[in-house]
């Protein structure tokens, strides 16, 4: 099989998909309004509310949906073989991720702007979002925990990405220096900025950075998950513009060149998949468990991800120019996401020299180290298409998912600082409203989780993807939700939303009872408690979404509200 | 045919600026504020009758900034302190 047929059909699907069923979902289900005005020219004030060129929005929504999830989740699925995986991100992205993000943003900005959280209390009520807040707060712990790992298992992988990982925060503390203390323009700094990323990653392969075996009887990987929350903990206090910003606006920059980089090297290169198209030995043999349902939550981000919701509401719909560039900025910025996932399968199943390669890799444990098999393959592809030496390709290719996946924990352990802040406005409780406090209540948890899950920060840790799946999965249910009462408020058809809806939280409650099992067996009863904590709240969730949508149909509106809590998101604006 | 080029340059530059800021504009909006806010606070508290707690920090600081107090005053010209209640000389 040509990696490229695999490329050039997955591509055509999502031009398919954009220019027919994004259509019709725009035209007939959201009927999207040319004259509508948004509330970006609403509430103007050149702050928040700015109306924004539909490319710059695109940019921006594309950049901040897509990390390092859409590459970790679609390399490990391909343990049941590339075409479960591949169908699954190209008909996810059209019918499940496309129409959640355009229906996030369509749904925000026919309310001011409104955050999920904040439709969720008013849509279903204040049940609705407690839910809410439960749900993202458990999915922040878990993506801070399991980017940790994820960059410390590349870390070690790949040692050679080690230097350029780091050089990157000098870079840009120093380009957010000179635009906002200097007023230098972006042109010079930018252009600099790269080059040293790029000189940092040429040099990286000249100084790779081992850690010894055991740092006070700690192993390597669990030195670098302690480093990565130090560091997590410093940036999220940093005013955004010192570091977050510069490091955003790289990290957009890096995902254009590395998706150029992939595409033209498959392009050029025509490699073979050699992964077999199904691989029934992954479940009988391997240990993986059966693909019905842990593929639907394996891969999130790339096919369906709740994440893209809160990023659609409340951020980018501030800044719609118009009703109709909800198409453009919502359902292209999915397909965007999905093109960064295709490009992991193809990594993760072509890059290999063999068959055997292949099953060595991924028969050694159920999830396999997804992020490494997309770097180590992806340069072998690389290597090929365009000739760059194979260090260079791992190196380029492992400073990118590190950087977004440094980037991710960055923002997470900020808004998980944001709600536990909240939490000790609303509980009277002072300690925790403190910056310092609340940071170090929201590291000391993810450290927490990411050392019980994998015993000490190891690849093992990678255990708990799936369950981040599931929460990303419960999270996108939610916002389907209000956007099918919203719908239906309209008396619009329904089915294109409840149908993802119901698919998702049915995989959802059928991944948790399989993972709930294996965790019981395997003695992991720390994950076991968190397995239930998300199960309770994909119950609720459920009930929520049936009451809510009976109650609609009836004609009744939500409960009355009974406190007022500030969505993360708000407290994120307001702080 | 330079002209469209430049223009064109100038409209890409201005479109990645824009890429840059959009994202973060609120937040650095609000930063700054902030920071408007309480050195407002500093410059006007005592002419509305608000002790202005930066002092009792300053004069912690006294005995660091003593020598170079001194410096200052004589390089700008005048021979003695030119505050009643910080005498150096």
């Amino acid at each position: 099989m040509s990696a490229i047929l695999l490329a050039v059909i997955g591509l055509l699907g999502f031009l398919t998909g954009y220019q027919v069923y994004s259509r019709f979902i725009s035209e007939k289900v959201f009927k999207l309004d040319p004259e509508f005005r948004t509330p970006s020219h609403e509430f103007e004030d050149g702050v928040d509310y700015v109306p924004t060129n539909k490319f710059v929005l695109w940019g921006h929504h594309f950049t901040s949906v897509a990390g390092a999830a859409p590459i970790v989740g679609p390399a490990i699925a391909v343990v049941w073989g590339w075409l479960p995986a591949f169908l699954w991100v190209v008909l996810g992205t059209i019918f499940f991720a496309g129409v959640h993000d355009a229906g996030a943003l369509w749904a925000s900005s026919r309310n001011k702007a409104k955050s999920i959280g904040a439709l969720a209390e008013d849509i279903i009520g204040p049940r609705g979002r407690s839910v809410f807040m439960i749900v993202i707060f458990l999915l922040l712990l878990m993506v801070n925990a399991v980017f940790a790992i994820v960059i410390a298992n590349l870390f070690l992988s790949t040692p050679s990405s080690v230097f350029a990982a780091w050089a990157v925060i000098p870079i840009a503390v120093t380009i957010g220096f000179l635009v906002y203390r200097r007023g230098v323009g972006l042109g010079i700094p930018s252009v600099v900025g790269i080059v040293l990323l790029y000189l940092a990653m040429w040099g990286g392969q000249y100084m790779p950075v081992v850690l010894p075996e055991s740092v006070v009887g700690l192993g390597a990987a669990s030195v670098w998950v302690l480093l990565l929350f130090v560091y997590a903990a410093v940036a999220s206090i940093l005013p955004v513009w010192v570091l977050l910003q510069p490091r955003d606006y790289i990290n957009g920059l890096q995902l254009f060149v590395a998706l150029a980089v992939v595409y033209a090297a498959v392009l050029i290169g025509n490699p073979q998949v050699v992964a077999p198209a199904w691989n029934g030995a992954a479940a009988s043999e391997w240990g993986a468990p059966s693909l019905i349902p842990l593929l639907f939550v394996t891969i999130a981000c790339g096919a369906i991800s709740g994440f893209h919701g809160l990023v659609s509401s409340g951020t980018t719909s501030k800044q719609l120019n118009k009703e109709t560039d909800v198409r453009f900025v919502g359902f292209l910025g999915a397909t965007g996401e999905g093109t960064l996932a295709l490009a992991a399968i193809i990594a993760a199943t072509a890059g290999f020299a063999s068959l055997a390669d292949w099953s060595a890799f991924y028969s050694a444990g159920f999830p396999a180290d997804g992020t490494t098999a997309f770097v180590q393959g992806g340069a072998q592809i690389v290597n090929q298409g365009l000739g760059l030496p194979v260090l260079f390709s791992q190196t380029l290719l492992a400073v990118m998912a590190v950087l977004f996946a440094a980037t991710t924990m960055d923002t997470g352990v900020r808004l998980q600082r944001y709600i536990i802040q909240e939490w000790g406005e609303i509980y009277n409780i002072p300690a925790l409203k403190g910056r310092l406090v609340a940071t170090l209540v929201a590291v000391g948890s993810c450290i927490a989780l990411a050392f019980g899950a994998g015993g000490g920060g190891g690849s093992g840790g990678l255990i708990i993807w799936p369950l981040f799946g599931t929460t990303n999965q419960l999270l996108a249910g939610l916002t389907l939700l209000i956007i099918s009462i919203l719908l239906l408020q309209r008396k619009r058809a329904i089915r294109y939303t409840v149908v993802p809806l119901a698919f998702i939280l049915v995989a959802a409650t059928w991944a948790l009872i399989i993972q709930l099992r294996g965790f019981y067996e395997s003695g992991q009863y720390f994950l076991m408690v968190l397995d239930v904590l998300i199960l309770g709240a994909t119950i609720m969730v459920a009930l929520e979404a049936i009451s809510a949508l009976q109650r609609t149909r009836r004609g009744g509106g939500p409960p009355a509200p009974t406190t007022k809590e500030p969505s993360p998101a708000e407290t994120a604006r307001s702080s | 045919m330079l002209q469209v080029v430049l223009e064109k340059l100038r409209a890409l530059g201005s479109l990645v600026r824009e890429f840059y800021i959009a994202p973060h504009r609120g937040v650095v909006a609000r930063e700054k504020r902030d920071e408007d806010d309480l050195f407002m606070l500093l410059v006007f508290s005592e002419m509305m009758g608000i002790p202005n707690p930066a002092s009792y920090y300053t004069l912690e600081m006294q005995p660091i900034l003593y020598e170079r107090f001194h410096d200052w005053h004589t390089r700008m010209g005048m021979e003695k302190s030119p505050l009643e209640g910080f005498r150096c000389c």
